[in-house]
C-alpha cells in the first residue's frame, strides 16, 4: 500500500519518567496519570518494566501524553524530553536526570533505598548526596520528606499516590491553566480504576502528598483548584 | 454496546481483546515473560464460550490448539520466543499439516534480552517453518493486527506466528476498543487421511507450501500495513519493522528529513513487490529493526536478484548495533550518520554522584532464600555443584548466597547435573527445580536420572505458583483459567511413582530440620529429593515483622552477610530491619548467634 504522508505533528502534549525501586508502585501512579489525561480526551501512552527486574531492581515508568497517537510514536520517551522526573527513591531520581528537558520539574522522595549489594559491602550510598546533586541542577525540584511521607499515608503501599499527589500539586503551581491534570482529575481517575475498598485510603494519600509539597515549597500553594 | 470506547491498553491485552474480537474459542499457553499477560487476560474477559487453560508446558499448548483448530475452532497459543523452541517439534510438522479453523501462535520476542536466556528471532522461527508472521509495531496496531493475523490463517488453511517484542507486550496506549465479537461455530472434526503425517503427504504437501510462499508474499505486498511512503526527491530510504517503526517516527519527528519509508509489518513471506517498488531509484538504505537482520537480508537478496544498485546499510554493515534493543536514540543517531546530518546534541549534564549498582534479588522473606541457606550450610566443606534453573530461583546466584552454578533452559538443570556428576562422581551434584518448572520439563529428566542411576539431589522449591511470570496456577495448585479447581498433583506422589526411593519433605524456614533433611538426601546412595514446601510471599499472608533488639545485636552482621535479605540493612553499627520490607519469615531470627533478633515465628 502506497501513502502521502508528511506529517507534521505537533509535540507532546506532556512526558514524564517515574523512577524507583521494584516493589515500590511505579506502574499503578503511571496508569493514574495516563488516565486521568484520556479522560480528558488526550492520547496516552506508557511503558513499564515487568519481569525480573521488578525484584528489587531499578524500574521505570515512561508516560507520554500528546492530542494524537502520532504526536508521540513511540513508547520510550528520549533523553531531554521529560517534563517531570518522579523519582520514588533519591538515586533512582538521579538516574533518570537525562530525561529531564531543560527547565523540567523533579519532584523526589529524600527517603534511601539501600540495595543489596551495599549492604553487603558495607557501603551504603549516600542519598544526601544526591539530593544535593538534585538541588544544585534543578530549579524546579520538589524534595519530600521520606519520614513525613510514611507518617501522613494511609499505608506503605499508597507512598506511590502520595507522591504522585505531590507531582501534580508542584506542576498545577509551575504550570499554571496549562497543566494536563489537577488533583481534581488524577481523584476521579482513583474512583473510576481502583477498587471501592481502596478509594479512601489512595484519596487521602493523594492529599497528604499534596500537603507535603507545599510544605517543603509553600510558593507551591498558589494554584488553587 | 458495540459503541468503540477509549481505553488504556497493555499491548498483551489489546491482543487478548483483539483475538476475543476475532472469535477465538480456544487459547493454551504456558507463562513467560513478556507473553503472560495475553492469556490471563482472555481468562479474565472470557465471553462464557472460550475454553482458556495454562498447559503444562508449550508443546503440550500447541498440540492441544491444534486439535480444536483440526475440529474447526479459531485458536490462539501463547508463549515467549524461547518457549516456541519447546513448541518446535509440533510446530514444524503442523506447518505441513495445517489447520482448519484459524490459528495464530503468539511469540513474544525480548530484544535486551530484558528478562529472557536469548535474544533468538521469530521471525527467523517463521522462515524456517515457512509459516506467516505478523509483526506488530504498537500496542494499538497489534489490536488489529491480530484480527488479521486470524484471518489470513483460516483464508490459508494454516498456522500463523504473531510476533510481539516487550515494548509492543508490556507498553500501554489509548485504544479504541469494539466490543462486539464475530460470531464462530466450529464445524466439529471430520475424519480424512489429511490430519495424519507420513512422509508421502508431507512429500506432497512440502510442495504445496513452496508454491504457496509467493503467493502469499504476493497477498501480503497489498496488506495495508506493509507500508510504503515515497520521498520527495531523494535518493534514501528507511525500512524498518516492529517498535523500531515507532522509533524511526520519533526520529523523523525531530529532524523531518526527506526519505522514502519501507515499513515491513509480515517479515516472511517478505512482501517483494512493494519492496522493490521501494528499492527502485534508491542508491542507499537503512533498515532499522530489532534482533536478527531479517528484513536487511531480505532487501540485500532482492537487490542482489533484480541486479539493483542499492547499499543496504544496517547490522550487517555496523551501520546499526547487532545485539539489544533499539530506542529512538539510536535510531537517531542512525539515520543522522545516514543522510549526513549532524548527530543530535547530546543535552549536557552536570556530572552526578556514583549511583548505587542495584541487581535485582529475591524478595525479603522469600523461602527459596531459606532453601538455599540450608543446602549450603549442609554441604559446608563438602565438594558440592549447585544446578539451577528458570525462575524467580535463578536470582539464588546473586552474593552472598551463590547458590546457582549453572543455569541453561527450563528443565536443564535436573539434567546437567546428571552430565556433572558422570565426570566427578565424587561431587554431589544438587539440582534445584521450582514447582512449575518441574511439571514443565522436569518430570523427564527425573526419569533419566533413575532409570541410568545417575545419584543426584532433586531440590524441588515449591512455592505454590509460577512466581516469576506474575503467579500463574499449575498443575500443583489445582486451579485452573477456567475457575475450577481440579485434583492438585502431588510432586511427592509422581517422585515416587518414579522410583524415587529417598524423599524428604519440608518448609525451608524450619532451618534445623531443613538443613538435617539436606544432610540426609546428600548421603543417600541413589537418587533423592528434598521438597522444600513453603508459599511464596505474595500468594500467602505476612507473619509477625521482626525486629533487632539493639542492646542484644553485637554489629557482627551475620545476618547481613550471609543471608543477603533487602530488609536487612546496617545502621549505626547495628543491624536493622526494614519494617516496609519485612515479610517476618524469621529466617534471621534463627541465624542471629546472639539472640537479638526477634518478633517474628516462623510457622
Amino acid at each position: 500500500m502506497t501513502e502521502t504522508t508528511n506529517s507534521k505533528n505537533q509535540p507532546a502534549v506532556m512526558n514524564c519518567i517515574l523512577a524507583g525501586v521494584g516493589g515500590q508502585g511505579t506502574v499503578l501512579a503511571s496508569k493514574l496519570i495516563a488516565q486521568s489525561a484520556m479522560n480528558r480526551g488526550l492520547f496516552a501512552r506508557t511503558a513499564e518494566t515487568i519481569g525480573m527486574a521488578q525484584r528489587g531492581g531499578c524500574v521505570v515508568s515512561h508516560v507520554r501524553i500528546g492530542r494524537n497517537p502520532q504526536d508521540v510514536p513511540s513508547p520510550l520517551l528520549p533523553p531531554g524530553s521529560a517534563d517531570l522526573v518522579l523519582g520514588f527513591e533519591p538515586s533512582e531520581a538521579v538516574r533518570c536526570l537525562p530525561y529531564r528537558k531543560p527547565g523540567g520539574a523533579v519532584v523526589v522522595c529524600s527517603k534511601a533505598v539501600q540495595p543489596v549489594t551495599a549492604s553487603l559491602s558495607g557501603k551504603s550510598y549516600d542519598a544526601g548526596a544526591m539530593i544535593a546533586h538534585l538541588q544544585k541542577t534543578v530549579e524546579r525540584l520538589v524534595v519530600l520528606d521520606g519520614d513525613a511521607l510514611l507518617a501522613q499515608c494511609p499505608s506503605p503501599k499508597t507512598l506511590n499516590v502520595a507522591l504522585l499527589g505531590a507531582a501534580v500539586q508542584a506542576l498545577q503551581a509551575w504550570q499554571g491553566p496549562a497543566a494536563v491534570l489537577t488533583l481534581a482529575d488524577v481523584e476521579n481517575t482513583i474512583l473510576q480504576r481502583l477498587p471501592q475498598k481502596y478509594h479512601e485510603m489512595n484519596q487521602s494519600a493523594l492529599r497528604a502528598g499534596a500537603r507535603l509539597a507545599i510544605q517543603a515549597n509553600p510558593l507551591l500553594a498558589g494554584e488553587k483548584e | 454496546m458495540a459503541q468503540p470506547s477509549q481505553q488504556l491498553l497493555m499491548g498483551n491485552e489489546a491482543i487478548a481483546l483483539g483475538a476475543i474480537r476475532a472469535g477465538v474459542g480456544f487459547v493454551s499457553g504456558y507463562p513467560g515473560t513478556p507473553s503472560t499477560e495475553i492469556l490471563e487476560t482472555i481468562a479474565k474477559h472470557n465471553t462464557g464460550d472460550i475454553y482458556v487453560e495454562w498447559s503444562v508446558n508449550e508443546k503440550a499448548a500447541l498440540e492441544a490448539a491444534a486439535g480444536a483448530a483440526y475440529a474447526g475452532q479459531r485458536t490462539m497459543v501463547t508463549m515467549k520466543q524461547v518457549g516456541l523452541n519447546v513448541a518446535s517439534d509440533p510446530l514444524m510438522s503442523l506447518a505441513y499439516i495445517g489447520v482448519k479453523g484459524g490459528m495464530v501462535i503468539v511469540s513474544a520476542d525480548d530484544p535486551g534480552p530484558i528478562s529472557s536466556q536469548t535474544e533468538q528471532d521469530t521471525r527467523h522461527f517463521a522462515s524456517f517453518c515457512k509459516l506467516p508472521v505478523f509483526d506488530p509495531s504498537s500496542p494499538e496496531e497489534a489490536y488489529e493486527m491480530i484480527g488479521d493475523a486470524f484471518a489470513y490463517s483460516e483464508r490459508y488453511a494454516t498456522p500463523v506466528l504473531f510476533r510481539p517484542t516487550t515494548r509492543v507486550c508490556h507498553g500501554c496506549a489509548a485504544i479504541a476498543v469494539d466490543t462486539q465479537r464475530q460470531a464462530h461455530k466450529p464445524e466439529g472434526f471430520v475424519k480424512d487421511d489429511k490430519w495424519v503425517i507420513f512422509p508421502r503427504l508431507s512429500y506432497e504437501n512440502h510442495k504445496k507450501i513452496e508454491a504457496r510462499a509467493p503467493v502469499l508474499a504476493h497477498d501480503f505486498s497489498s496488506y495495508p500495513r506493509n507500508l510504503l511512503i515515497p520521498g520527495q526527491s531523494c535518493k534514501k530510504g528507511v525500512a524498518a519493522g516492529g517498535v523500531s517503526w515507532a522509533y524511526l517516527q520519533e526520529a523523523l519527528k525531530a529532524d523531518a528529513p526527506d526519505v522514502k519509508l519501507l515499513k515491513v509489518s509480515i517479515p516472511y513471506p517478505f512482501p517483494e513487490e512493494l519492496a522493490l517498488e521501494f528499492l527502485q531509484g534508491l542508491d542507499e538504505v537503512l533498515v532499522a529493526e530489532e534482533l536478527d537482520p531479517v528484513i536487511e537480508r531480505e532487501l540485500v537478496y532482492l537487490c542482489g536478484k533484480h541486479h539493483l544498485p542499492v547499499t543496504i546499510r544496517g547490522k550487517l554493515t555496523g551501520d546499526m548495533p547487532c545485539a539489544g534493543e533499539n530506542s529512538a536514540v539510536t535510531i537517531r543517531a542512525a539515520l543522522n550518520r545516514f543522510l549526513g546530518l549532524p548527530a543530535g546534541q547530546a543535552p549536557e549534564q552536570e556530572s552526578a554522584p556514583a549511583l548505587p549498582v542495584r541487581p535485582p534479588v529475591l524478595c525479603a522473606g522469600c523461602p527459596h532464600r531459606a532453601s538455599f541457606y540450608a543446602v549450603k550450610q549442609a554441604m559446608k566443606g563438602k565438594k558440592a555443584v549447585f544446578s539451577g534453573d528458570i525462575g524467580c530461583y535463578t536470582l539464588g546466584n546473586a552474593a552472598p548466597l551463590n547458590m546457582v552454578d549453572t543455569c541453561l533452559c527450563m528443565g536443564a538443570g535436573v539434567t546437567i547435573a546428571q552430565g556433572l556428576h558422570r565426570v566427578e562422581p565424587d561431587a554431589v551434584n544438587f539440582a534445584f527445580i521450582g514447582d512449575s518448572t518441574f511439571f514443565h520439563t522436569g518430570i523427564p529428566g527425573v526419569i533419566n536420572a533413575v532409570y541410568n542411576e545417575t545419584n543426584i539431589v532433586l531440590i524441588v522449591l515449591d512455592n505454590s505458583t509460577t512466581a516469576m511470570t506474575g503467579h500463574q496456577p499449575h498443575p500443583g495448585t489445582g486451579r485452573t483459567m477456567m475457575g475450577n479447581i481440579s485434583e492438585k498433583i502431588s510432586i511427592r506422589k509422581v517422585l515416587e511413582g518414579i522410583g524415587v526411593q529417598d524423599i524428604h519433605q519440608v518448609n525451608p524456614l524450619h532451618l534445623t530440620e531443613a538443613v538435617q533433611a539436606v544432610q540426609q538426601a546428600a548421603a543417600h546412595p541413589g537418587v533423592s529429593a528434598v521438597l522444600f514446601e513453603a508459599p511464596c510471599i505474595a500468594v500467602s499472608k505476612p507473619g509477625p515483622m521482626a525486629q533487632v533488639d539493639a542492646a542484644k545485636c553485637t554489629g557482627c552482621r551475620k545476618c547481613i552477610r550471609e543471608l543477603g535479605c533487602p530488609a536487612l540493612v546496617l545502621e549505626n553499627g547495628k543491624a536493622h530491619i526494614e519494617p516496609t520490607l519485612c515479610y517476618g519469615c524469621g529466617l534471621c531470627q534463627q541465624v542471629c548467634p546472639f539472640g537479638a533478633i526477634g518478633g517474628a515465628q516462623n510457622d
